[in-house]
């Protein structure tokens, strides 16, 4: 039984640090699909993220690091705004481009800084914090009160985005924006300004996102490192009905699956594991046939111009 | 005709902009631009091997996927699930190919190609089911199915179709009889003259039916398409979206029976991804993707080559294939601006 308790508990610290860089790109992209954008180029900013993380970190400190990968997402996010919002390219084929760049580019500038081999490169990575009384909680002690500064951080800025998009004028203008661009134009709603703000907003989050994946859970950089994981996120912002808390939520599931695989391998299981990495997407294929919960994406998404 | 030469124009604009780019990026990171072009040009094109072995080789399930990509978009749906059907196509086909063993060619072969077929298109069916019956888009839905896709990729190399020591994480070798015949001498398989077959069948759909000329009005204008009442436009986007799906599939099972002759994981370096760039560059012309279809099946043999000669990473033509869409998205957004829209514009229009 107490064995039991701490494989669980084990089970949940992976799950939680799986969940952060997935909750803090999917609370961003969240931002950016409520003012009527998908941009599946998050992919891509998570990427620079990671490698501006590395980079960062290895000349100035984790700090540096986290600066860094956030301001290169934010870069991404940039060059995505300018061809599917300021020229009013399609967002869906802008963003697989911007994604594709990215992988270009990081694989080429990694190899530039590190050597062709590529290897060799130590990164100091985040600690776990424990916070006093709380970390000694059973069960969920461990995973929610004694990670790394950027699990702390997704903590922080989940209610945060929750609060500036369902609680402020601003927030009200941004979902008005995407729910229906004609009407919130003529209500005087700087439509694509809120778009753009909103974009960077998002690559900031999945700049963060990538720089965490390195400096809190890898250790390291190598090419393509986020493997799908920011389209993971965009997976993510639909299970959580298109809200911060959700979001939340919904990617805390999807560590918990990869976290189970991890433990099924290491136990020796012939449990099909790979049954586990399918379920949250069936489960959100689901939730979007409304079979789990009814869920409405916003009304303008992905919509070029009213 | 004007209309044409200006997209010739863009399009060529598009790809010297991105090896341009490429030249100019290596220049300034300190490698020999001119040695990583020559190495790049001479891996795609450099012997008669190279060109059929590497080049054309590629080209195929890009040529395949691109003009499905084409289908849908055509019918104003993008199909961006490639990849999942892609591997749909590979399993069903490997699972095929390995129980294949004594069955005539004549069999085994259709066999393989019809089994990639129905599985990509089976791929489609729960995207289409939720566009249709829940008005979900199936951009998301077919991007969610591709790791799917991947997963029982795993599940099936390290599960029910494992090779028989079970060590490797790969099926059996498919029997000879699933394996698509090569060309004249060279590790072109006939899959590549299936590829030139597709296209020239979708171009005839596409410019001299009453359906390709339906399916064209319902991708570039759907609420007339819809309201004129001579579109079904439900089932002939179904339709759209199946196809597509079928020929990602096929690609995926060409793949297996031509070239490697199992089932793996990472099967493929991203086509269902770099196939939207050969759609658009060719505008959605089926003949056009043939070409596009090898160009960019270079850019993929000549990334090889320039990483083995001259150490610059393989996923930098990722930069060259990024910026020709991108270029192309500008050029053809500039165009439009201006043109005044007295109906909603459909998918298609809006990127083309």
């Amino acid at each position: 039984m107490m064995n039991a308790i701490a494989v669980a508990a084990d089970v949940l610290v992976a799950a939680v640090g799986i969940a952060t860089p997935l909750a803090l790109a999917a609370t961003g992209e969240t931002l950016v699909e409520r003012s009527g954008v998908v941009n599946l180029g998050i992919e891509g900013a998570m990427l620079f993220g990671a490698l501006g993380g590395a980079i960062g970190a290895t000349v100035g400190g984790s700090t540096a690091g986290l600066g860094i990968g956030l301001l290169a997402g934010v870069l991404v996010a940039a060059l995505f705004a300018a061809v599917a919002i300021g020229a009013g390219a399609d967002q869906i084929i802008t963003g697989t481009a911007v994604t594709l760049a990215s992988v270009g580019l990081t694989g080429t500038i990694y190899r530039q800084f590190y050597g062709p081999a590529g290897v060799g490169l130590s990164i100091p990575t985040l600690v776990p914090l424990p916070l006093p009384l709380l970390s000694e909680l059973p069960l969920v002690g461990g995973a929610f009160f004694s990670q790394p500064i950027t699990t702390y951080l997704a903590f922080g800025l989940i209610p945060l985005t929750w609060w500036l998009l369902f609680r402020t004028r601003q927030g009200l203008a941004l979902r008005a924006a995407g729910e229906d661009t004609v009407g919130a134009r003529a209500a005087g709603v700087p439509v694509r300004l809120m778009r753009v703000a909103a974009v960077l907003v998002g690559g900031a989050f999945a700049g963060l996102a990538g720089a965490t994946l390195v400096l809190a859970q890898v250790g390291t950089f190598t090419e393509r490192m986020t493997a799908g994981r920011g389209f993971i996120a965009i997976a993510i912002v639909v299970l959580g009905r298109w809200n911060p808390l959700g979001a939340g939520l919904a990617a805390l599931l999807f560590g918990l699956a990869t976290a189970l695989q991890f433990a099924f391998q290491a136990a020796g299981w012939k449990v099909p594991y790979q049954l586990f990495l399918m379920f949250p997407y069936l489960l959100t294929l689901l939730a979007l046939a409304g079979v789990v919960g009814r869920v409405k994406a916003p009304g303008s998404l992905g919509r070029t111009e009213g | 005709m004007r209309g044409d030469l200006r997209a010739l124009v863009l399009a060529a604009t598009a790809l010297l902009t991105g090896l341009l780019l490429l030249a100019l990026g290596l220049e300034l990171a300190g490698y020999d631009a001119v040695a990583a072009l020559a190495a790049l040009g001479n891996g795609a094109f450099g012997s008669w091997r190279a060109f059929t072995g590497a080049t054309l080789l590629r080209a195929v399930p890009l040529i395949l996927i691109g003009l499905g990509f084409a289908f849908a978009l055509r019918g104003g749906a993008l199909n961006i699930g490639a990849e999942g059907q892609f591997y749909a196509g590979a399993i069903a086909a490997a699972w095929v190919g390995v129980h294949a063993t004594g069955w005539p060619v004549w069999t085994a072969l259709p066999a393989v190609a019809g089994a990639g077929l129905v599985a990509g298109a089976l791929w489609m069916v729960l995207p289409v089911v939720l566009r249709l019956r829940f008005g979900v888009l199936e951009v998301i839905s077919t991007l969610l199915l591709n790791f799917v896709a991947e997963a029982l990729v795993s599940l099936m190399v390290q599960g029910p179709m494992q090779e028989p020591t079970g060590i490797y994480p790969q099926s059996a070798p498919i029997a000879e009889s699933a394996r698509l015949p090569l060309l004249l001498g060279t590790r072109l398989h006939a899959g590549f003259l299936m590829a030139l077959f597709a296209a020239g069948g979708l171009a005839w759909v596409f410019a001299r039916t009453w359906w390709g000329f339906r399916l064209r009005a319902l991708g570039e204008g759907p609420r007339a398409a819809e309201v004129s009442g001579r579109v079904p436009a439900r089932r002939m986007l179904a339709l759209a979206l199946f196809g597509s799906a079928a020929l990602a599939g096929l690609a995926g099972a060409f793949e297996v029976s031509g070239v490697s002759y199992a089932l793996y994981q990472n099967l493929s370096p991203g086509y269902g991804f770099t196939a939207i760039g050969v759609a658009l560059l060719a505008r959605l012309r089926p003949s056009a993707i043939v070409l596009t279809g090898i160009v960019f099946g270079a850019l993929e043999a000549g990334a090889g080559a320039m990483q083995r000669d001259a150490g610059i990473p393989a996923v930098a033509v990722y930069v060259v294939e990024a910026v020709i869409i991108l270029v192309l998205l500008l050029g053809n957004a500039a165009a439009r601006r201006g043109v005044p829209r007295e109906v909603p514009a459909g998918t298609a229009d809006g990127i083309l």
